[in-house]
């Protein structure tokens, strides 16, 4: 006998999807605020800072990127404890995710920074602009521009990697979604209305973005970096 | 049982890790054999073929793997499908990389410049032949890097299947964990491992990195 799709009862918990959602939204939103504050120190960190600190944020990149999110996650949940550290499970949830995407920023932003060449900024401060218009003009949008698509990317994987922090029963829409399935009793349906949250999430950001980069890039680009490039940006990204 | 963690637990890790290991191998050769599919006929096939799988790689990559996997396994056995957690496992994380995969290797192979192919059209080679002689062997170079890269992410993601209880590396963890009661040991055990096996990887990733010149064919 086939199998008989009904959403009702899954629809009638629509509230709770619904706050969900916008928990996982609260959540990955705080995480990667966090996140990429940590990548911005990071990058500049091993740029410009001393060999021994550019060593250390080496070392913590590649602790992150060679380990799975959800051990980071379990360690810092309930490994730490262990130490006397205790964390809410959603506390742990944004610093694990945080750091997870901190690591993978350090990278994409150091990236960016290295494509500046120091020419360009002598060419700047030799025009006579000043320190602060060298950073903004020349610095931080050429080179954001050039990275954009993979920290944009990297942005979208941590939001749906927040779906990870349903193993430590965060509050986000994957946990709420498997309270609804032990109540109603339909799986298929639960997780066929998550996913599609998910997707309508991710094309939501996935435009935001875009709108953000015409404002962000609105004067003339300069020729494009080679496609080998992106594949290569493509293949770092991870959750 | 209450036990302290010891070498035994070392051992117990490292044999759930010997079942990381095999699960990500099924996943590549599966999910690289319809990745590269994919990415053949997401280039070169008809305009529909094109959409649909285009379509299929947004939708995919716009899913948490944490649900693909639950839909697969939840899902599926409503549908009257019945799979072991090693099949659902499988088949998700073949998914998931399929799409992902099969994008990086269209990047691979658009990268090679329209040139070539005129040229290999022009030297009256068919289509097939101009793939086999002169695409491929060049696309084939520049994706080593990024397809070693995501060799590292197939082998972090194994991890999600432990949320369903197929005894892999992490589920391993967490078993270890409820027998011993010492988290720190065992999660910091676990995250070495998966650390072994994925460092290696990212290092050799980033030197295939460097391989982009081009020599003949033999």
């Amino acid at each position: 006998m086939a199998y008989q799709m009904n959403f009702a009862p899954v629809m009638a918990l629509a509230p709770q999807l619904a706050e969900g959602a916008l928990n996982t939204l609260i959540l990955s939103g705080q995480a990667i605020v966090a996140g990429l504050a940590i990548g911005v120190v990071g990058a500049v960190g091993r740029t410009e800072g001393p060999r021994w600190l550019g060593r250390a944020v080496g070392v913590y990149v590649e602790l992150f990127r060679n380990t799975p999110l959800l051990v980071q996650l379990f360690l810092i949940f309930f490994g730490l404890p262990y130490i006397g550290v205790r964390l809410s499970a959603n506390a742990a949830a944004i610093i694990a995710i945080a750091l997870n995407l901190g690591a993978y920023s350090t990278e994409i932003l150091r990236a960016g920074l290295q494509a500046i060449p120091r020419t360009q900024i002598e060419a700047g401060l030799a025009l006579g602009m000043s320190r602060l218009q060298v950073v903004r003009y020349v610095v931080i949008v050429p080179a954001l521009r050039i990275i954009y698509p993979a920290l944009t990317g990297q942005l979208t994987l941590t939001l749906l990697g927040s779906s990870i922090a349903s193993a430590i029963s965060a509050t986000e829409l994957t946990a709420a979604g498997a309270r609804i399935e032990s109540t109603t009793f339909r799986s298929l349906e639960t997780f066929l209305c998550i996913a599609v949250i998910y997707i309508a999430m991710t094309f939501t950001f996935r435009f935001i973005y875009w709108l953000i980069g015409l404002w962000l890039f609105r004067r003339k680009a300069p020729p494009k970096p080679s496609l080998i490039a992106d594949v290569t940006e493509v293949s770092r990204a991870g959750a | 049982m209450i036990k302290s963690f010891g070498w035994d637990s070392v051992e117990f890790l490292i044999r759930g890790a010997g079942w990381t290991l095999l699960l990500s191998l099924m996943t590549f050769v599966i999910g690289g054999f319809f990745a590269l599919v994919f990415a053949l006929l997401r280039t070169l096939g008809p305009k529909p073929v094109r959409v649909v799988i285009a379509g299929f790689i947004q939708l995919v990559q716009a899913t948490p793997l944490l649900i693909i996997v639950f839909l697969t396994f939840y899902g599926l056995s409503f549908v009257g499908l019945h799979f072991p957690p090693m099949m659902a496992a499988g088949l998700s994380l073949a998914v998931y990389t399929t799409a992902f995969l099969a994008d990086i290797w269209r990047g691979c192979i658009e990268a090679i410049p329209r040139q070539q192919w005129e040229a290999a059209d022009a030297l009256a080679l068919t289509r097939a032949q101009q793939l086999r002689y002169v695409i491929l062997p060049q696309a084939f170079k520049i994706s080593l890097g990024p397809t070693v890269g995501f060799m590292v992410q197939i082998v972090k993601n194994t991890s999600v299947v432990a949320l369903i209880g197929f005894v892999e590396l992490t589920r391993a963890g967490q078993l270890l964990n409820n027998m011993t009661f010492q988290p720190f040991h065992v999660f910091l055990t676990v995250a070495a491992i998966y650390f072994a096996i994925c460092y290696p990887l990212s290092f050799l990733s980033e030197r295939l990195k460097g391989i982009r010149n081009v020599r003949p064919a033999h």
